[in-house]
Order: structure tokens, then sequence, then C-alpha cells
């Protein structure tokens, strides 16, 4: 059991959590958020380890692991 | 479940003004998460440099101090002087560190200083237009060299890390390349060092972080990885100089 959740107005869209997740649980999402960026979004949560690589990774500390 | 990851106590609430996926951001939680980890964001005071972290002072939760470009380690060291019982950081480009400051770091690095020295070599002005930088590599385009960094006209890039370690001032000098999992972790590692060593009186240590400008390079960040990792590298070799 694990789970993040993604802060989407922190989000810059730099797509370096999808991009590292080795689950690839985390894809760009189609809308904006207000700053003008299209964030990302969790979307496999079934296979995801909470292992923290996308909040080690995400600049914008945007995402927060619970496991 | 538990909580395994929060924002860092280290960072205030304000979001952060820099492009997306730009590695100013990925330093500054760093610093911040390690000086949680150590409990000394009350106790710390860092310079901020001028460049596109100009404004870093708004992001961290410890005291701030404004230096004009590229003074930050003349700052720190008056300040470390005079309060030794902080900890006192240097946040710094590589327009404000190896061009302006040149002279501010290299005295510093000699002296000993008993700071820590963060390093962003993204290999150009970010801020103000992504012109040519000391950091330049060979060949490389920027706004003021745009068919590439010519060693005829414009002589050669800068390694920061190998110069000043020629000095017997420095105790910690290390070069990272965050450009995977394991290369973030060890830049975290890297920061922790350097505050550590300060913490223990050891002197001057700096942290030369290879870091993107996703904006100037005109590149995406995952691009950008992999030009720090096919290119900069090369120039710059990531590893530790100096560790006694
Ligand atoms: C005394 C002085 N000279 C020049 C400038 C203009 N200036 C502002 S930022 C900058 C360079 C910043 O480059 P760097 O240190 O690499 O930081 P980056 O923006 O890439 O993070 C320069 C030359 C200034 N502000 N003050
Ligand atoms: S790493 Fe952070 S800022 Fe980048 S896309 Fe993922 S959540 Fe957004
Ligand atoms: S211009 Fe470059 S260094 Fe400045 S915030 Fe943007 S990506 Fe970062």
């Amino acid at each position: 059991m694990a789970e993040i959740k993604i802060d989407r107005e922190r989000c810059k869209g730099c797509e370096l959590c999808v991009h590292f997740c080795p689950k690839g649980c985390i894809e760009m999402e189609n809308g904006y958020n207000r700053k003008g960026y299209q964030p990302s979004t969790f979307v496999k949560r079934d296979k995801c380890t909470g292992c923290a690589i996308c909040a080690l990774v995400c600049p914008d500390v945007a995402i927060e692991v619970w496991r | 479940m538990q909580k395994v990851y929060s924002r860092p106590k280290g960072l205030t609430d304000a979001e952060f003004a820099y492009c997306a996926g730009c590695f100013h951001s990925v330093a500054h939680r760093m610093i911040a998460e390690v000086m949680e980890e150590l409990d000394i964001i009350d106790r710390t005071i860092g310079v901020c440099p001028v460049g596109c972290a100009v404004f870093m002072y708004e992001y961290m939760a410890c005291d701030m101090i404004e230096a004009a470009h590229g003074r930050a380690p003349a700052v720190a060291t008056g300040v470390k002087r005079v309060l030794p019982d902080r900890i006192v950081f240097s946040y710094q480009g590589d327009g404000d560190l190896a061009s302006i400051g040149t002279a501010e770091i290299i005295h510093a690095a000699a002296r000993g200083e008993n700071i820590t020295v963060i390093f962003i070599n993204n290999t150009t002005y970010g801020m103000t237009g992504g012109q040519m930088a000391p950091t330049t590599l060979v060949g490389q385009k920027s706004t003021t060299c745009p068919s590439g960094r010519d060693p005829k006209q414009a002589g050669y890039p800068l390694r920061v890390c190998e110069l000043l370690a020629t000095l017997d001032g420095p105790s910690y000098i290390e070069r990272v390349a965050p450009t995977n999992p394991a290369g973030f972790n060890r830049t975290k590692k890297a920061i922790r060092k350097a505050f550590e060593n300060q913490l223990e009186g050891k002197g001057f240590s700096l942290v030369e972080i290879l870091s993107n400008c996703p904006t100037q390079w005109k590149m995406s960040p995952i691009e950008s990885l992999k030009w720090i990792d096919e290119h900069m590298t090369k120039t710059f070799p990531p590893g530790v100089f100096v560790d006694r």
C-alpha cells in the first residue's frame, strides 16, 4: 500500500517524475493549472511502492508520499 | 500508511519562480532538507547571489542576506567571523562565482574560511538571457557565441573545483551531477557533508552542482539531464577533489 499526492498548482509539468518513476505510475494531464502548465497526475495506485523517487527528483516539491 | 516525504521545514511556503525543471529548485530543496536534518534552520544564515537565485531569501526558512554580484563569499566571511556560532553558506551561479566573483571565491578558499559554498554551474548566465559564462563548454552555443564558444576568441572553460583543489585552505570540494536518482542522492549527501564540515569547524567546503538551464539551453528538462551526462561531465568530471 502506497500513495502519492501531487500538488497540481505547484507542479510545472517538467516530467521528471514521469520519467524516473520505476513503475510508470505517473502521467501528464491534458488540462492546465493556474500557472498555465500541464501538470502530472498519479494514475496507477496499485503499482506504486512508495519508493519516493518522484519526490526525490521533483524540483518544485509538489509531491508528498505515504507508504 | 506513514508519510515518507513531506515539504522540508527549511523551505517557506512560497512557490519557486524558477523555470520548469530548473535545478535551482532542486538545490534549494536539498539545502532545506539538510538544514532540517541537522536541526540548524534557526541558526543558519545564507548569502544569496545575483542571478536567477537572487530571490532565494523568499524560499528559505533560515535568515538570508543579499550580496552584490560575486561578493557572497566575502559577505559570508564577514558574517561567520562576527557570528561564529552561526552556520553560514553562500549560494552562487557560475557567472556569480566564476566570473565577476573569481577573486572572492579564490581568497575565501585560500583562507580556509569556515563556510559552505553551494555552486550552481549551469554553463550560462540564465537570468540575463543566456550569455556565455566562464563555464560555457567549447563549442556550446549561447546568445553571445551563437555559433559555439571558440577558444581562439573566448578561451577555455574554468574548472573551479580543480583550481581550488590546488590550495591548502579547502577542507572539502566535490562536484556532483544530479542527472538520475542516484545522482540526486549523491548531491544531497555532498550538501550535507559540506554543512557538517562547518559544524565540525573543518573549514571551507564547496559543492559544485552540474545544473541545467532548460530555458537558455532551449531543451526540455529531460533532454537537459542527458546533455549534462553526455557533454558537461566530459569537461567537468564529477568527483571528490578535496576531503581532509
Ligand atoms: C555588478 C553587476 N554586474 C552585472 C550584473 C548583471 N547580471 C545579473 S545576473 C548575471 C549573471 C548571472 O549568471 P549566473 O551567476 O550563472 O546565474 P544564473 O542566472 O545562471 O543562475 C549578471 C551578469 C549585475 N546584476 N551586477
Ligand atoms: S517532477 Fe514535480 S513539477 Fe515536475 S511534473 Fe512531476 S510533480 Fe510536476
Ligand atoms: S533561466 Fe535557467 S537558471 Fe534561470 S530559472 Fe530558468 S532554467 Fe533556471
